[in-house]
């Protein structure tokens, strides 16, 4: 009885403590407004109305939403089997290239042929960027928050290579304009719209049923099971006859992947239907690699909460941008309140991990002599424990 | 010197001290005897300054003692030496006794007069350690007595020891006990934790019982017996060796020759070890920690790869498969530490039992879980095996250590492996557990399985092994019958001493 209770109180901290995390946040950037001389009621009405208020807006909301989840979705793949991937910047690129490289060189095809194609095209090309730091971790003892961080630089020179090169559109070349992107794309590649007109395409719900496939493949599947098992004892898995690197590998593909196939999306879905860049990984990706992580945070690490969590954080970004458009405010207040919500999701995290500790204290030492307890903390734990500790609570 | 009275702590929906009293005069060793969540550890973080009572007080010296850390506590002399040890492997043992100590010097480090005052002590307790080594060079029995004289530089009179016995040799034990003795002769007062009751028997004046964080018995030594003791902590008659009809040994299961073995920190850790185990039959192996046993089970589960040195399970050489292809060919294996290697302590109790298991197509329906067969599984182990769970979605961690082995025993043995390595089987776990364990071992041989049990209890290698193989320092120092050889005897050749000179000892 007592055990179920604690169930419940967890729970309840695991969603309670980030909405509670997002609110804080959103209450500073209403002070910053005060400070700015500019009404924080008229602010939340602005964002709120820019992100959700009309169709326009959920539509906005929706679209900003898809690469959130789709990279959210990857890094919870891999932080469930213990690895951080802060590579998602790169791998969108990635991905994007790829698919980019079979629209170019593919023979027209049947769009029933071509869509798929370059979906798959983005999801190879992401894992493939995911695959290498996987490797590089779990043969190599390599840190992958490093190698994810450095593979993103490499990716965006890739990326300028390419666009300024290679992929350039002729046009740019004739008229002498030179712009980094690529020509107009085959038409039969194009996402289809989800109501025949709008902006709206099928990239959203791509996107709810990878997240759908991710929570099956995590809880459903001896696949999910190894990464799930290496995640929280490496050691166990091990003795068990898990074979741990090609699990740890797998789990940075698998998540290399799902920003990948975002980056197809970005290109596909968007309305120039070519890729684009400004010589920066934001100029093509708007930081979804970064903020996926976020929107992944925000939703426990848990797949299908990211759903929502992604859906909530897009709208902040979009409402964002109406804030600076209605209430005049310089654009940096945007950059620092979702800086703010980052840094209060983050901590926040801590803040209830110790909630959750507090809880279990209790529980622990009541069944057994273990030194669990205010101990001393075990000196042989990893120094980036921490970090990872702070994303495995999150479990539901 | 140390009185508690009625002291009572709760823990969310348990009780786990109830009304105990406890008093240690100068100059005895009191003992703490209870199974694991007896209440043992409780009572001791309460007088340590880790938790603080519901109820009750605690009079040191007759004065009440009101402390929120160790540090009030090491301040008020109490001393504390824990199962796992407090130290920082690259320091020296100097600077391990200085560290969080103000150094008489001010900003300057006063360690020659830290050293000078280890080795007077060494010399006054029997505690000879040389102050500049640092202590991952030392084996565990120094490092012991590095904690010992870090309690006593701190001038603690009252010491509390933690199973300070596990990890030790019988001679070193018996040293240790040496040591003890001249402490209290000294006027301390010493409080032992232990489960092991001829230790409790040898060294204590007085001994306190406690069950279920009751206590049922507070008895002067003499009077008391292993029988007697064994029924206050258990509340019913044990059995100490476990009654099994003789082993009927038939062909060789697992067949280990000229393994050679390379420690993590370099150096040859399996020195060229033949060894056969006949299915049908436990081979004990008897050693002091550290001295090969956990490489060589290692390297037989396909954990580490050996440099030379063949190992055939029922006649297929698994030297070079990965863990899973060892498995495949018969083996099950029940690691030293379970909570680390055994378990997973963040999942259930069922996703524990599937961890060797989890891609058997009798789990699977459409290439995903089928959980209803997984449930019927786990039930039938837990019921099987008695292992206390509230449900079979209980996070593994909350369960007891004895519960854990269980479930983990019950996991390995369910796939009715040809070998099954055990290492360590009832470390930690309560008698009740560890009297189940033994006899579920027994059965086991006697359905052919061959048996490798690793342990460094005495009494369980003599009370549950058909032979005994004795390593010392990554050798086979010779294999002996339990029926004939004697605990001094196996002591011995655990410390190095060779086998025939070892046997040729007077009994």
């Amino acid at each position: 009885m007592l055990f179920q209770r604690g169930v419940q109180g967890r729970r309840l901290l695991a969603y309670g403590v980030p909405m509670a995390a997002v609110l804080f946040a959103l209450i500073l950037g209403a002070i910053m407004l005060l400070i700015l001389d500019a009404s924080p009621l008229e602010g939340v009405k602005a964002m709120f109305e820019g992100a959700f208020g009309s169709s326009k807006a959920l539509t906005e909301t929706v679209l900003k939403a898809t690469p959130l989840l789709l990279v959210g979705v990857g890094i919870t793949i891999a932080f469930r089997a213990d690895v951080i991937n802060i590579g998602g910047e790169g791998q969108l690129v990635l991905g994007a290239l790829f698919s980019t490289f079979v629209a170019l060189n593919v023979p027209r095809l049947p769009a029933v042929l071509m869509i798929p194609l370059v979906l798959l095209a983005g999801f190879v090309g992401g894992a493939i960027w995911g695959a290498i730091p996987g490797v590089l971790k779990a043969y190599y003892d390599v840190n992958e928050i490093l190698s994810t961080i450095m593979l993103n630089v490499v990716a965006v020179q890739l990326m300028n290579f390419l666009l300024r090169g290679p992929f350039i559109d002729p046009g740019e070349i004739e008229r002498g304009t030179s712009i980094p992107q690529t020509e107009r794309l085959t038409e039969n590649a194009d996402l289809p719209l989800l109501f025949g007109s709008g902006r709206l395409h099928i990239g959203p719900v791509i996107a709810v049923i990878a997240a759908i496939a991710a929570y099956v493949l995590l809880w459903r599947t001896p696949l999910g099971y190894r990464l799930r098992a290496v995640g929280r004892n490496a050691d166990a898995a091990r003795y068990a006859g898990i074979p741990v690197k090609r699990t740890i590998v797998l789990a940075l593909t698998l998540s290399g992947a799902m920003a990948g196939l975002a980056g197809a999306i970005l290109v596909f879905g968007s309305e120039s239907h070519r890729m684009v860049t400004d010589g920066s990984t934001a100029g093509f990706t708007g930081n979804a690699g970064f903020n996926g992580i976020v929107a992944a945070l925000f939703g426990g690490l848990h797949p299908l909460w990211t759903i929502p969590a992604s859906f909530l954080f897009g709208g902040l970004l979009v409402g964002g941008n109406a804030l600076q458009r209605t209430v005049q405010v310089p654009s940096a207040l945007i950059l620092a309140l979702n800086g703010l919500v980052v840094i209060f999701l983050v901590s926040s995290d801590r803040f209830k991990r110790r909630l959750l500790d507090r809880k279990a204290t209790g529980t622990e030492s009541e069944l057994g002599d273990d030194p669990t307890g205010p101990d001393p903390p075990d000196p042989s734990h990893p120094e980036d424990s921490e970090s990872i500790n702070l994303v495995n609570r999150g479990e539901v | 010197m140390l009185e508690m009275r009625g002291i009572t702590k709760r823990f969310p929906g348990v009780i786990a001290c109830d009304d105990v009293s406890f008093e240690v005069y100068p100059g005895e060793v009191h003992t703490l005897l209870g199974e694991n969540g007896a209440g043992k550890s409780t009572l001791m973080k309460i007088v340590y300054g880790l938790y603080r009572a519901d109820e009750g007080e605690v009079f040191l010296n007759g004065e009440p003692l009101r402390i929120t850390s160790p540090n009030q506590a090491i301040s008020h002399g109490i001393g504390m030496i824990h199962q796992h040890f407090m130290l920082v492997p690259t320091l020296t043992v100097a600077e391990n006794v200085a560290l969080g100590l103000k150094s008489s010097r001010g900003a300057l480090t006063d360690l020659d007069s830290v050293s000078a005052r280890i080795v007077e002590l060494g010399e006054t307790y029997g505690l000879r350690v040389d102050p500049s080594t640092p202590v991952w060079q030392l084996s565990v029995g120094e490092q012991q007595r590095v904690e010992i004289i870090k309690a006593l530089y701190r001038d603690a009179k009252l010491l509390i020891l933690d199973e300070p016995t596990a990890v030790l040799t019988p001679q070193e034990v018996d040293q240790l006990f040496v040591t003890l003795r001249t402490l209290t002769a000294g006027g301390r007062g010493l409080i032992f934790i232990s489960h092991k009751l001829h230790e409790v028997l040898s060294l204590s004046t007085r001994i306190t019982v406690l069950r279920n964080g009751r206590v049922t018995g507070s008895i002067p030594v003499e009077g008391a017996t292993r029988d007697s003791l064994a029924q206050m902590m258990v509340g019913r008659a044990v059995k100490f060796a476990p009654d099994g009809a003789d082993a009927k040994p038939t062909d060789v299961a697992l067949e280990i020759r000229g393994l050679r073995v390379l420690r993590d920190r370099g150096g040859e850790g399996v020195c060229g070890v033949d060894l056969d185990v006949r299915a049908g039959e436990i081979m004990g192996v008897a050693g002091v920690s550290g001295n090969g046993q956990m490489l060589l089970a290692e390297t037989i589960a396909g954990l580490r790869t050996p440099t030379a040195g063949s190992i055939k399970i029922v006649g297929t050489e698994v030297v070079g498969m990965p863990p899973k292809g060892v498995r495949d060919a018969g083996l099950a294996y029940v690691p030293e530490e379970r909570m680390k290697d055994g378990a997973i302590g963040d999942f259930t109790v069922s996703e524990n039992i599937l961890l060797i298991d989890h891609n058997d197509p009798r789990y699977l329906k459409h290439g995903m879980f089928d959980f209803e067969a997984i449930r019927k599984h786990a039930q039938r182990l837990v019921d099987e095996y008695t292992v206390k769970t509230p449900t079979l979605d209980t996070p593994v961690r909350n369960l007891s250590g004895g519960n854990i082995q269980k479930m983990i025993i019950a996991r390995e043995l369910s796939g009715t492996p040809e070998v099954l390595v055990v290492a360590q089987p009832t470390r930690g776990v309560d008698i009740g557990a560890a009297e189940y364990i033994h006899t579920r071992l027994i059965g086991q041989r006697d359905q052919a399985t061959a048996i490798l049990m690793i342990s460094e209890d005495l009494d369980e290698i003599f009370g549950v092994s058909d032979r005994v193989a004795v390593m010392y320092e990554g050798q086979i120092m010779g294999i002996v019958d339990p029926n004939t050889a004697t605990r001094e005897q196996v002591g011995l050749m655990m410390a190095g001493v060779a086998q025939d000179e070892a046997l040729s000892q007077p009994t």
